[in-house]
């Protein structure tokens, strides 16, 4: 007490006061106050927008307008939103080859999975639409296998097959196959309904049914799946089967019957 | 033979237990002198004299198989909840039928084996048959005295390819009850009766609750003991008739050349039996056939792409697939021509394979029995109208699996589907033009190699410089092969006024075949074979080389 009140008449105390008072104003401003972290988040979206813009620019544009807004070689992106960048992007679909069949098939994927978002993220700025879905969308985990197979065959299999094989569509357009498509793109797709695929927004398919089909896709079609009765032969059902039985089966009926035939019992010379 | 002469001698010992047991059975049997006369029976020897062999050994072995499934497999359309240990269809309602198959996919000890035994042996069978019978069309077995014999194969083939879809229309998943949905379909298709066939078939609306358990009795019970009652004929006949030969020296039309059955027969064909056996059981341990887990349960309102039947109703699937979808409405009713019109050629195409020996005893008047083999190219129209045939079915089967043609080769279906139309058409006409080409080419050659002898590949340059290849004579037993086939003559249509110089009225039917003859046998469409003197005349001269 005494060396205080012996200090407090120092020619320095306001100062320290000040300092003091200051330091506390400042640092319970920085403890209440949210809107710098959400200022640094602002920057690095609108960072990312930028970055896409000119990934858009010169990856895009050509076809798909400078604006988005589309051309004669491309719809327009305005409100297709993120998902669908995500899908078309990252499973190789765009940038489309110059002279494609009837439709974008998966290729080598071009960008990194750091531009795919940039890009998305500018193509989002243009208009509101789908999201990217989070891991937890669809992860297997809390998800009901045999009803996801049960939606699957009644929503995909007319095109997609019963497991997912693909399938053909009219004049060389296709169901494609849906065997090593990550899960994200699986949901994604039901999403955006990409190329000649129906959309299957919330309102029809739940964000639960969703993940439910993405789980029964993950345990009959992946690199993980047993097939307990031998190889699969495509899956393709009873053609490949048939081609299976005629080669492989009469086959070699035909070449043991002419093995056996060779071998006949030598009878005496007359 | 020398069983029963012993015992009249003065030995008085027993007799061996097996010459005993022998003489019990033959007295209560009289199998005696039946196996007496049946046990050295000769049959030739050839590879594709075999292929029958495998489609009764595969059917012996679709019946074991299918006994086993019977023990565990419900005939039942009731709904339940599936429970067993296949994950993925957990929780799920299915039928009966389609759970007992789960059931005994993964949980019976080798059901699963034993279901692909049964299912592959079945393609195999089908198979086989057909290859089978091409083998009797190709080489002329099929004519007298063997044509009833051919009928049964036929209706064999055609009992087997419908036992076969009622055999996998029984799991009840979502691939066979879209089957089950299609032939549903084309029996609606039917002007006036098919309603009324449908309901009855299915007890009411399809699917109904019936249609497995109905199936179930015809595909274990009613189709299959036909057929084994065929097959049985069919082998009866095969024994009475006794075996074809192609033509080689020492074999006439009077003669079987070749092995007894007992011991050279019953050994070698009780040890194709288990070949057949283990090929089939490989390929059933190697690939897996109608995983019908992976497929799901049947349900109507669900359906899949790439659903097709198993291969021998392929030509069926292709022919509704290929057909445009054309429909008349007349008075309120609908006539779906886009099924119907398949459904009518359907019979169709298997009845043209089926009634041709008919046709070409007809058209040859050949009244004698034919028991050595024809060469294919030695009959070229009959060749030719085979090949025309299996072109149609060729493309037919392409037809049926138009969608995996599309995506496999990158097509377009829409393409495929216009090729198999047309091709359903032109195709045939091709092949009979150019395998009738390729026959009169093969005989032409065998003619040159029967008066000119074999290419030898050797070169030999003459003093004056000429290059000659060196042509070796032919074996006796060559030129017999290559010459023993018998030419027709065309059927002579005789004048056409008689003996007043009136016109002869002749029947639409006597100038047909008259014209159909010249067709088989005429100038152009036979190469005629060199008689021996040809043969004498080319060999003892001097200038030839």
């Amino acid at each position: 007490m005494k060396k205080l009140s012996a200090r407090r008449r120092h020619p320095l105390a306001a100062v320290v006061v000040l300092l003091l008072a200051l330091a506390a104003t400042g640092g319970l401003y920085a403890a209440f106050a949210p809107a710098s972290k959400a200022q640094a988040d602002e920057t690095a979206q609108s960072l990312a927008i930028e970055e896409g813009k000119k990934l858009y620019r010169v990856g895009c544009a050509s076809c798909h307008g400078t604006g988005g807004q589309g051309s004669s070689d491309g719809p327009t992106l305005v409100g297709v939103g993120a998902a669908n960048v995500d899908f078309q992007v990252g499973t190789g679909r765009m940038p489309a080859a110059t002279s494609q069949g009837a439709q974008a098939p998966r290729k080598k994927i071009i960008y990194t999975q750091a531009e795919i978002d940039q890009l998305a993220a500018y193509v989002a700025s243009l208009g509101a639409g789908p999201a990217v879905p989070t891991t937890n969308d669809y992860s297997p985990n809390g998800a009901d296998i045999a009803k996801g197979g049960e939606l699957f065959r009644t929503n995909c299999a007319q095109c997609h097959n019963f497991t997912g094989k693909g399938g053909a569509l009219t004049h060389g357009k296709f169901a494609p196959s849906l065997e090593g498509v990550a899960p994200k793109h699986i949901y994604e797709a039901m999403q955006i309904g990409p190329q000649n695929m129906p959309s299957f927004p919330d309102t029809t398919l739940s964000q639960q049914n969703k993940k439910d089909i993405v789980a029964y896709l993950d345990a009959v079609n992946s690199d993980q799946t047993k097939s307990p009765g031998g190889l699969q032969l495509g899956g393709l059902g009873p053609v490949s089967e048939g081609l299976f039985a005629w080669i492989f089966g009469l086959g070699t009926m035909i070449a043991v019957a002419v093995w056996v035939a060779a071998r006949t019992a030598k009878a005496k010379k007359s | 033979m020398s069983t029963t002469t012993t015992n009249d001698s003065g030995a008085r010992r027993a007799a061996p237990a097996g010459e005993r047991l022998a003489d019990w059975a033959d007295g209560r049997l009289g199998i005696y002198s039946l196996a007496k006369s049946n046990m050295r029976k000769i049959f030739p020897d050839h590879w594709s004299f075999m292929l029958g062999e495998v489609c009764l050994y595969s059917f012996i072995i679709i019946i074991l198989t299918g006994v086993y499934l019977t023990l565990f497999f419900h005939p039942s359309m009731n709904e339940v909840v599936y429970n067993g240990s296949y994950v993925p269809l957990q929780g799920q309602l299915m039928s009966e039928a389609f759970n007992s198959t789960l059931h005994i996919s993964f949980d019976v000890r080798g059901g699963l084996l034993i279901r692909q035994i049964h299912h592959w042996a079945a393609l195999i069978f089908l198979a086989g048959m057909f290859v089978h019978m091409m083998r009797v069309f190709f080489t002329g077995a099929f004519r007298k005295p063997r044509e009833i014999n051919w009928l049964f194969g036929f209706l064999l083939f055609v009992l087997g390819m419908f036992t076969g879809f009622t055999g996998y229309s029984l799991p009840d998943d979502l691939l066979s009850g879209t089957g089950v949905r299609f032939m549903e379909g084309a029996i609606l298709s039917v002007p006036i009766v098919g309603t009324y066939i449908s309901f009855f078939l299915f007890g009411g609306e399809f699917p109904g609750h019936d249609f497995v358990a109905r199936f179930y009795s015809i595909h274990i019970l009613l189709l299959p003991g036909i057929m084994l009652g065929l097959m049985v004929g069919h082998l009866i006949l095969v024994f009475y008739h006794k075996h074809t030969q192609f033509a080689g020296p020492g074999k006439t039309n009077n003669n079987v050349v070749g092995m007894p059955l007992l011991p050279v027969y019953m050994a070698k064909a009780g040890g194709f039996f288990f070949l057949v056996f283990g090929v089939i059981a490989a390929v059933a341990a190697i690939a897996t056939i109608n995983p019908i887990w992976a497929i799901g349960p049947y349900r109507s309102d669900q359906v899949s792409t790439g659903a097709q039947p198993d291969w021998y109703m392929g030509f069926a699937e292709g022919l509704i697939r290929a057909m445009p979808g054309w429909e008349i409405n007349i008075w309120g009713h609908t006539l779906v021509l886009g099924v119907f019109i398949p459904l009518v050629i359907f019979p169709l195409v298997l009845a043209a394979i089926a009634v041709y020996p008919f046709i070409e005893s007809w058209v040859t008047g050949d009244k004698r029995e034919h028991h050595i083999l024809d060469r294919p190219r030695n009959a070229p129209t009959r060749t030719a109208f085979g090949v025309a045939w299996i072109t149609a079915y060729m493309v037919m089967l392409v037809g049926g699996g138009n969608d995996l043609w599309a995506t496999h080769f990158h097509l377009s279906i829409n393409a495929v589907t216009w090729f198999v139309r047309i091709a359903f058409f032109a195709g045939p006409v091709v092949a009979f033009v150019a395998t009738k080409r390729i026959c009169l080419g093969l005989q032409r050659r065998d003619r040159d190699k029967v008066l000119h002898g074999r290419e030898s590949g050797i070169i030999k340059r003459l003093p004056h410089g000429e290059f000659i290849e060196v042509h070796e004579p032919l074996s006796q037993e060559q030129l017999h092969t290559l010459t023993a086939h018998e030419q027709y003559v065309p059927v002579e249509i005789g004048p056409l006024v008689d003996e007043h110089g009136v016109e002869r009225k002749l029947k639409g039917s006597e100038k047909l075949r008259a014209k159909l003859s010249s067709a088989y046998y005429g100038e152009l469409n036979q190469i005629s074979k060199p008689t021996a003197d040809e043969y004498k005349e080319i060999t003892s001269g001097h200038g030839h080389h």
